[in-house]
């Protein structure tokens, strides 16, 4: 039961990010395209997303069981470090670049997507380059 | 500098509708399961070797699945919209590797600070969701208008 959901909510997710259009990577640099023709729909997305989830949060934050009664899994960590800005602003370079972010990138490569699967596969060199070898070169725990 | 809204593009309707449906997903996946739908986190986990065949790989895997199967899933139903990617396979490959490298180093992405972050009002998330689109925004401005 719990797996069917789990299932479940990695295909909404993703028929989520199809339905909005988030896997058209034109999408994605139209919205971040100030200067030129600005595509606000990335807002609406996002509007959307969180106006569910905030309840969600909201409802499961008093308590400390999931609805299977099991412990939840929250990050804990509130330090705003060094890594967490440098990292995020080396994602959102690369996000612009191609118009791809993790999710509508591989609901892309669902879809037989060829560039969405070479996407892939550099962000999954960049991540094994960033697990295995950033973070014992720098002796990083994560 | 005038800020110019391109209607023709601006989907409000199916962008809110696509959205919703995020945030249910996502709170599905907290409500049943207590996780986050971070989607690069996710990923990391289940490609680590030593991860492979564990307990935590397991619904991390039917999750990616889900979201994988919807790409494949959708064209059964209704036509894919249609999807334009202007970068070249090098720039691809490039853009692949600083997001796969970025999202780790900054503990998440558009998914699991954009959206799950900023629902729980986690002032992490804010500051790497205000870096990451600072610096798309700049991004943006460099290959487009800067040439």
């Amino acid at each position: 039961m719990k797996n069917t959901i789990t299932f479940l909510a990695g295909l909404i997710f993703g028929l989520g990010l199809i339905v909005s259009g988030m896997t058209n990577p034109a999408n994605i640099i139209g919205f971040l395209d100030i200067a030129g023709n600005w595509n606000p729909s990335l807002v609406l997305v996002m509007v959307g997303g969180i106006s569910i989830a905030f309840f969600a949060f909201r409802y499961m934050a008093n308590k400390k069981l999931t609805l299977f009664k099991e412990p939840l899994h929250l990050p804990g960590t509130t330090h705003l470090s060094k890594e967490l800005i440098i990292g995020s602003l080396l994602f959102g370079a690369g996000w612009a670049l191609a118009g791809f972010c993790p999710g509508p990138a591989l609901v892309a490569l669902g879809a037989g997507s060829k560039q969405a699967g070479i996407f892939v596969l550099a962000m999954l060199v960049g991540m094994y380059g960033h697990d295995i070898f950033y973070t014992r070169l720098f002796n990083k725990a994560h | 500098m005038q800020l110019t809204i391109d209607w023709l593009h601006f989907t409000p309707g199916s962008a809110l509708t696509g959205g919703l449906m995020l945030g249910l997903g996502a709170s599905m996946l907290l409500l049943f399961s207590g996780k986050i739908a971070g989607i690069s986190g996710i990923l990391a986990y289940v490609i680590k070797p030593s991860h492979l065949f564990s307990q935590d790989a397991a619904w991390r895997a039917l999750f990616l699945i889900g979201l994988i199967s919807a790409g494949t899933i959708y064209p059964f139903i209704a036509d894919l919209p249609p999807a334009s990617i202007a970068a070249s396979n090098p720039t691809l490959m490039m853009a692949g590797l600083l997001v796969g490298f970025g999202s780790r180093m900054g503990s998440g992405c558009t998914s699991g600070h954009g959206i799950c972050g900023l629902s729980r009002l986690s002032l992490r998330s804010l500051v790497a969701t205000v870096s990451f689109m600072a610096a798309g925004f700049v991004t943006t401005y460099l290959t487009l208008h800067a040439s």
